[in-house]
């Protein structure tokens, strides 16, 4: 499903350049992103990194300046006002302002989306009591989105977004604007539609961990390009790019505080746990078979779509052979071993 | 007192000559104003609509009538009355200028209420496929309705001035009354009556407009 699957999106050569007060501004330049079929994608960066112009750029709510957009091998870029009405009746869109209707009720919100796609009015109701089911708000269907938390009214947004069964839908920073609960929630909930409609999701955000949480594939956005591109799990694991580093930061780093370092003697290393490893016993092996000890100063295991990411600061005790000869061991059996400090009076 | 039953029948023929014509302008202003207005918003830069000329020219019409004032503007369309109706005196021919007049203030109602619109709101109806008419009847006009019954409200209020005005040049209703006893005959107790009666019409279309667009609005 993730590497070398059916593609679904296909962004080529897509270029978005605006006319600026001081020459031309290119918000997208040159990306190209090949999507897969029920894949959770994530776009990451920072405010004006040109994620939300390229996330618009795939319904064309912008128009490129150049380049195509495919989906699911049509081309959006040469279609005619009419055939792209068609189309986008199967790319749903969330925003992080929700974007209701305030006149309309939930159920009236959700069955405008119908409205659009020619459904007739009695079979509407039912199609629109299924969806406020499927997003958990059966009892809301006649409140009016003022009388919603935002949290339901994303909701309400969702199920507007999904009702005409689209094949993609994309989420412009869904959950910026909620609290750390409801975006786990709201997550939840799209982890939900990915994987029991297999609706293919592209989001956009500037949360790493709305990343770690459901996407399968990311790409990291700075000045309009995308810079860095993999599984998540290996952007997590092996980020290349100083931003990718930074974002990743914001999830697994940890600093040991000042005090501490300068009362460690011993060698302090950072070890990183990946995937299945985790499970292996590398540090008890590595105790018994050499003359150190070792004391964990910290430690975190963070599960990126469940798949666990362990960082560990140990301080190792022991002769200076001992330990130079414990640190290859480890590094034979993992990837990533750093030695953050050597030790002292040894 | 006296003064005051005597006026009565009077009264009460111009009372009903203001909201007649009163109300054959804001037919049209509906009627045309409306549709106007949401021409001048959704054919706006990044609107569903956009047209540069459309724009343009629309909005040069609805300044140019905008920028004559009434009592001039009510000169001007008698030809226009007398060609249209065949007189240029009593409450129909004045309800001409007052429709004109009506048109273009109502329209700039209209539109300043749809910019209240979120745009994401208008967006996320393109974004599933909307056609421009779909949008601009069930999302532009439910989303701006309130404010478009308050804009109808001060457009009804305004053109209750206006007919006074109206009255001046034979059109009928409480202003031609308030001039013709007030001010050529100086009969006090007439003038007071109208402007009174006048107060408490405004008074009550604006309560009840107020009362309608709260009501209707779910913001």
């Amino acid at each position: 499903m993730v590497q070398g699957g059916i593609g679904m999106i296909d962004i080529r050569q897509v270029n978005k350049i605006y006319p600026g007060k001081n020459g031309k501004i290119a918000a997208v330049s040159d990306v190209n992103l090949h999507i897969n079929k029920g894949e959770v994608f994530g776009i990451v960066g920072y405010s004006g990194a040109g994620k939300s112009t390229l996330l618009r750029c795939i319904n064309l709510l912008e128009r490129p300046t150049s380049g195509e957009i495919f989906i699911d091998d049509t081309n959006l870029t040469n279609m005619s006002i009419q055939e792209l009405r068609q189309a986008r009746q199967s790319i749903g869109m969330i925003f992080q302002g929700f974007h209701l209707a305030s006149s309309k009720t939930a159920a009236e919100n959700i069955a405008f989306s119908l409205q659009v796609a020619g459904m007739p009015a009695k079979k509407r109701h039912e199609r629109v009591k299924e969806l406020l089911e499927l997003v958990g708000l059966a009892d809301k269907a006649d409140h009016f989105p003022a009388q919603l938390s935002g949290g339901q009214k994303q909701r309400v947004s969702i199920a507007r977004a999904i009702a005409n069964n689209p094949k993609v839908l994309l989420s412009d920073e869904a959950t910026s604007a909620l609290d750390p609960s409801t975006t786990k929630s709201i997550l939840n909930l799209l982890k939900k539609i990915n994987e029991e409609l297999g609706i293919t999701i592209v989001l956009i955000t500037h949360e790493m961990e709305v990343v770690k949480e459901i996407c399968h594939r990311c790409a990291v956005m700075q000045d309009g390009k995308v810079i860095e591109e993999g599984r998540t799990y290996d952007i997590f694991s092996n980020p290349k790019n100083d931003l990718t580093k930074k974002f990743i930061e914001t999830i697994l780093e940890f600093n040991i505080p000042k005090e501490l370092m300068a009362t460690c003697t011993g060698t302090l290393v950072k070890l990183q746990f990946e995937g299945n490893i985790a499970n292996e016993a590398i540090v008890s092996d590595m105790l018994q078979a050499y003359p150190v000890s070792g004391n964990i100063l910290h430690g975190k295991i963070e599960y990126i779509r469940d798949e666990p990411l362990g960082i560990f600061i140990m301080e190792l005790l022991g002769k200076s052979d001992a330990i130079k000869e414990a640190l290859a061991y480890l590094e034979k059996r993992m990837k990533q071993v750093e030695v953050i400090q050597h030790g002292r009076n040894h | 007192m006296d003064a005051i039953i005597n006026i009565l029948p009077e009264l009460n023929k111009a009372f009903f000559e203001t909201i007649y014509m009163v109300g054959i302008a804001i037919l049209i202003a509906l009627l045309i104003g409306m549709p106007l207005g949401i021409i001048l918003y959704v054919t706006d830069n990044g609107l569903i609509l956009e047209n540069r000329f459309i724009k343009s020219l629309a909005g040069i019409i609805t300044n140019l009538v905008r920028s004559i004032p009434f009592i001039i503007l009510l000169v001007f369309l008698l030809p226009f009355t007398n060609l249209l109706l065949g007189t240029q005196i009593g409450p129909t021919a004045a309800a001409v200028p007052l429709s004109i007049a009506a048109i273009p203030f109502f329209a700039r109602m209209v539109e300043s209420s749809a910019r209240e619109i979120d745009r994401g709101v208008i967006e996320a109806a393109v974004s599933v496929g909307a056609k421009p008419w779909t949008i601009i009847k069930d999302i532009i006009l439910p989303e701006a309705k309130p404010g478009i019954i308050s804009g109808l409200t001060i457009t009804i209020i305004s053109l209750i001035g206006y007919s006074a005005m109206a009255g001046t040049v034979g059109g009928g209703g409480i202003g031609d009354l308030a001039i013709r006893y007030g001010y050529y005959r100086y009969d006090n107790v007439v003038m007071y009556t109208t402007v009174v009666v006048l107060i408490v019409l405004v008074q009550v279309i604006q309560f009840s407009g107020d009362f309608i667009a709260k009501k209707i609005n779910k913001r």
